[in-house]
């Protein structure tokens, strides 16, 4: 992984939109609707920058292109799901691009100062479990998405469907608190409020239910996990090589 | 005739990538999906920031929807060209089959930035002329000859920049092998085109005009559909373009005498 710095560098840039939006929401006096101050509000989006990196996950991208090249069916011999094999270099990629992350923010302290902020350690240690819990569900949710590939060679475009919402409901570019009641009234019970605004919202000190939100991350991995093993033995009993 | 040829040898690109690009027909409904709700998500995210104020960086919603209408469109036209083509560069150079790019007797720039094409990006582009009609009449514009112009040169240039912008970063490739990344980042940054340039701080303002000139690819265009747009602001587009054009060209050729293939 250290071998490819450069691309770390610049995958940790590409995950600054969060500070883009900042930018909208205190520029424009956003934030004085929902009550959250100024400073709040950019440890929020710090956060988000935060969870974020380390709960990103391509797996689909690997596994399609093992796929269509070829590479699964010496794996499948294999007495390991290689899902593990994808799960080690996620968590290595995750480990290497900590110093970019923490350059970045950095730099984000010297443009606001006043945001400068230390948790205690116990809010720390369970914003930490959090991500991780949240980079478990987009893991296993990708992984379900990438098993769809034994059936299409395409799973990709469905991941690219499926990031749209993540994308916009997941407290990316808006907290979840800011969302219209319409909205906040069923968001709750989907998986997506638990990918970055709940961790997000602990680490940054911002109002959150901690159990509720642990709880609820929880039950979705116990969902997941039955359904991306049940999809798995279904399409590794489909599975035809590519080029056989 | 050279133009001629040129355009003979585009039929047949057009031809070819079609009809493996249809062998993939869920895919492209996937992708009309995926337009839809990103679409729709945008329009959301608008809402969110318009639902306690009437104004963003001096734009009303109904204006900001012409943004978010030629951001879809370009988006459009970015996933059918830019995307599909200039990611291929990338792979052309680190399995060197560049090499047979170059010997090729026709223009390497040409074969590399028009060989295939995306249809599912039509549907978007599609989306995003409906998005404009729809609020060309709510904001009341009158439809006139010089108004047509001025909205025609300026979105032309936009997608010259556009492409300028990928292009330059896929060249980079011959020297850094690995430019996906590099790639997110221009898309990252292409995201705030969603916006109206205002809406940011004199900071973020000044480095969205001068180093990634994204306020001219969104803002500036939709200025004209509004009639706001200075004389001087649409000329300066049009010599960003320009100058853009000339040195992505400038830089391909400058590049390929780095090119040393792969493995060989």
């Amino acid at each position: 992984m250290l071998e490819y710095r450069v691309e770390i560098a610049l995958w940790a840039i590409s995950g600054i939109i969060p500070f883009f939006m900042l930018n909208i929401w205190t520029n424009n006096n956003l934030n004085e609707s929902i009550n959250i101050s100024d400073t709040l509000l950019s440890r929020y989006f710090l956060s988000a920058f935060f969870v974020r990196q380390f709960s990103v996950v391509w797996v689909v991208f690997s596994f399609e292109e093992d796929s269509i090249m070829g590479k699964v069916s010496p794996y499948l011999i294999q007495p390991l799901n290689p899902f593990f094999r994808y799960f080690a270099q996620h968590l290595a990629e995750q480990i290497t691009r900590f110093p970019f992350a923490l350059i970045i923010a950095f730099f984000f302290f010297i443009f606001n100062p006043e945001s400068i902020w230390i948790p205690n350690l116990g809010i720390l240690l369970l914003s930490i479990v959090s991500t991780f819990l949240s980079f478990l569900i987009q893991f296993l949710i990708q992984s379900v998405v990438a098993c769809l590939c034994f059936w299409t060679e395409k799973a990709s475009s469905i991941e690219r469907l499926l990031f749209i919402p993540t994308l916009f409901l997941s407290g990316l570019l808006a907290p979840v608190v800011s969302f219209p009641s319409y909205v906040k009234s069923w968001i709750y019970l989907t998986p997506f409020p638990y990918l970055i605004d709940f961790p997000a919202n602990l680490l940054s000190g911002n109002e959150t239910n901690i159990s509720g939100g642990l709880i609820m991350q929880i039950l979705w991995i116990f969902i997941l996990f039955p359904l991306f093993k049940k999809i798995w033995s279904e399409g590794t009993k489909k599975y035809t090589a590519m080029g056989s | 005739m050279n133009l001629r040829k040129y355009l003979k040898v585009y039929k047949k690109f057009l031809h070819t990538s079609l009809a493996s690009e249809l062998e993939y027909k869920t895919n492209i409904l996937v992708d009309l999906i995926t337009a839809i709700l990103s679409l729709v998500g945008s329009i959301f995210l608008l809402s969110i920031f318009f639902q306690n104020s009437g104004y963003i960086g001096g734009w009303k919603f109904e204006e900001a929807l012409i943004i978010q209408a030629i951001y879809t469109i370009l988006n459009g036209i970015t996933n059918t060209w830019f995307n599909p083509n200039l990611t291929e560069i990338v792979k052309h150079i680190r399995e060197g089959t560049l090499d047979f790019v170059l010997l090729k007797p026709i223009d390497s720039q040409f074969f590399i930035s028009l060989k295939k094409i995306n249809p599912s990006g039509f549907l978007e582009i599609m989306l995003g002329f409906l998005l404009l009609f729809f609020s060309i009449r709510i904001n009341q514009i009158n439809l006139n000859f010089s108004f047509l112009t001025l909205s025609l040169i300026t979105i032309s240039c936009s997608i010259c920049i556009l492409y300028s912008l990928w292009f330059f970063i896929s060249t980079t490739t011959i020297w850094f092998v690995k430019t996906w990344n590099a790639i997110e980042v221009l898309r990252s940054f292409l995201y705030i085109g969603r916006f109206p340039l205002n809406s940011f701080s004199f900071s973020l303002r000044i480095f969205f005009s001068i180093f990634i000139p994204i306020a001219f690819i969104t803002t500036i265009p939709s200025e004209v559909f509004l009639g706001l747009s200075a004389l001087w602001k649409i000329l300066l587009e049009v010599i960003v373009a320009t100058v853009f054009l000339i040195t992505s060209r400038k830089f391909w050729l400058f590049a390929i005498k780095f090119y040393s293939s792969a493995s060989s």
